[in-house]
């Protein structure tokens, strides 16, 4: 990594969940942007840029992280996105981002599924940003 | 046997008739259908006039020639498509005009008819159509009854339920790993937001079993006389500690002498809701008025808040199972979901009804009222 600091945008409306994930982040050496809605993201996106976005799915609505990371992706398709959620395979949808069909509109790098080990979040991170 | 109407619009008069003549005694059955189908063509010979016939009485299937002497059928699909209305549509085209035939399938078209056609072409066309309204109709059932609510029960279980405890195992990792420090002291704040966790985690559980337990029925032997001043008091004293740290202020302002024939802890688990709404969807330094009253022969319970308050199509959404209000102003309040639908539910248990009044951060006033029984 160079001298200068990479930042990460993180976006959740659970404030738990941003202590949890801001501290690690910041232990491993990242600027954290946190917000705790969609709204709230696309304000600081309009003047700023990250260097990767960490999404909860569901925010204000549904579906929050995935317009988000569809208005990111417009922009800026080179920034990586995560999209994390409690949600998911109990509810009969499970997300395969790498499956044609979701890519087609899911338009994020990685998918993770709340409760992952920060040393996951980390790998996958790192993986996404070299 | 169901039958299922159907518009052809076409400039040839000849077309329209023979289409009308051929389906006219046609009947289509499939062995995975309850019922046959017959049909009803009713006949427009240019774009605009279907437009009149759609508006004034939708058909469950449009048979839509292109090339009309108006308005094209293309853009009379773009307008369907536009409207968002549940109509089948198949373009009928003649050969030379494949193009728009794949153009329009792209746009919403679900099938086309190659003219000319005979009428063994037009009926097994019509035989795909119809199968294509039957799946359709089911899958749209299945969705509206069964799967929308798994989801949304599901849902929140998996939101509401699995987020504190991953915020709990967070934290928990967070002290065994010793992130914040050697001393305890230094995770006087996670310790604070875990137990938080762990209280809204119970008060969904509590609204669940709840739930469970009206989606039986009135326990007619738990039925008694009540004193609903009293039940008033105690869910007064069970909101205080929230609205003190709120700083809300809460006060009764009915009746003293207020009876009525329930199972005491129905009418507790309305007054907890509706005080526990009130006091979580409002502002700081605001205030919640509690009042039971008896008119005549029924009893009113009314709550008013000076909180955040709905607009119109909030309030719709209200009383689903499972529903919750999102928007910028309910974030970071925790809840199942469930609280009002728990109180409709009950009102309804003994032939009463909720109301609603609402305005965007004036607040809202609930009124339960309840037949005396």
């Amino acid at each position: 990594m160079s001298d200068k600091k990479l930042t990460i945008l993180l976006a959740d409306d659970d404030p738990d969940q941003i202590f949890l994930v801001r501290h690690h982040l910041e232990r491993w050496g990242y600027t954290v942007i946190a917000v705790e809605s969609r709204e709230e993201a696309e304000r600081y996106l309009e003047s700023a840029c990250p260097d990767l976005a960490i999404l909860d799915l569901m925010m204000e609505e549904e579906d929050s992280g995935f317009i988000l990371s569809y208005r990111i992706k417009q922009r800026h398709p080179e920034i990586p996105v995560i999209i994390s959620t409690a949600v998911a395979a109990e509810t009969g949808i499970s997300f395969d981002i790498n499956s044609p069909g979701s890519k087609s509109w899911i338009k994020a790098d990685h998918y993770l599924e709340k409760g992952f080990r920060m040393e996951h979040l980390k790998i996958v991170i790192e993986k996404l940003l070299t | 046997m169901e039958t299922l109407s159907i518009l052809v619009v076409d400039d040839e008069a000849g077309i329209r008739s023979g289409v009308k003549r051929i389906l006219s005694r046609h009947t289509v059955s499939f062995p995975f259908m309850d019922d046959d189908y017959a049909f009803d063509c009713r006949e427009a010979a240019t774009g605009e006039e279907a437009l009149a016939l759609i508006d004034a009485d939708p058909p469950d299937i449009l048979l839509l020639d292109n090339k009309l002497p108006g308005i094209s059928g293309m853009e009379v699909l773009e307008i369907i498509q536009q409207r968002k209305l549940d109509i089948i549509v198949a373009m009928i085209t003649s050969y030379a005009s494949l193009e728009i035939a794949v153009r329009a399938t792209d746009d919403g078209a679900w099938d086309f008819i190659p003219k000319p056609f005979t009428p063994a072409e037009l009926k097994a066309s019509i035989d795909l159509i119809t199968k294509q309204f039957f799946l359709r109709r089911i899958t749209r059932k299945m969705k509206e009854e069964g799967k929308k609510i798994r989801y949304q029960f599901l849902s929140v279980l998996s939101h509401e339920l699995k987020s504190p405890l991953n915020a709990l195992e967070g934290y928990l990792h967070m002290m065994k790993d010793r992130e914040l420090g050697e001393g305890l002291k230094d995770y006087d704040q996670v310790l604070d937001r875990s137990i938080q966790r762990i209280k809204g985690m119970r008060s969904l559980i509590m609204d669940l079993l709840d739930f469970t337990k009206i989606r039986l029925e009135k326990k007619e032997d738990k039925i008694e006389k009540v004193n609903l001043r009293e039940r008033a008091n105690l869910a007064l004293s069970t909101i205080t500690p929230l609205a003190i740290q709120r700083n809300i202020s809460v006060r009764y302002s009915g009746e003293d002498r207020v009876y009525y024939n329930a199972d005491p802890s129905d009418l507790d688990i309305i007054l907890n809701n509706l005080l526990s709404n009130a006091v979580k969807y409002n502002r700081e330094g605001g205030s919640v008025d509690l009042s039971v009253s008896g008119k005549g022969e029924e009893i009113e319970i009314v709550v008013r808040d000076t909180g955040i308050g709905m607009n119109e199509e909030e309030i719709s959404q209200l009383f689903k199972e499972f529903v919750r209000i999102r928007n910028t102003r309910t974030r970071g309040i925790a809840g199942s979901g469930l609280g009002l639908s728990i109180v409709s539910k009950i009102a309804e248990l003994y032939g009463g009804h909720i109301q609603v009044k609402s305005k965007p951060d004036e607040g809202s006033e609930f009124r339960v009222i309840l037949p005396s029984s």
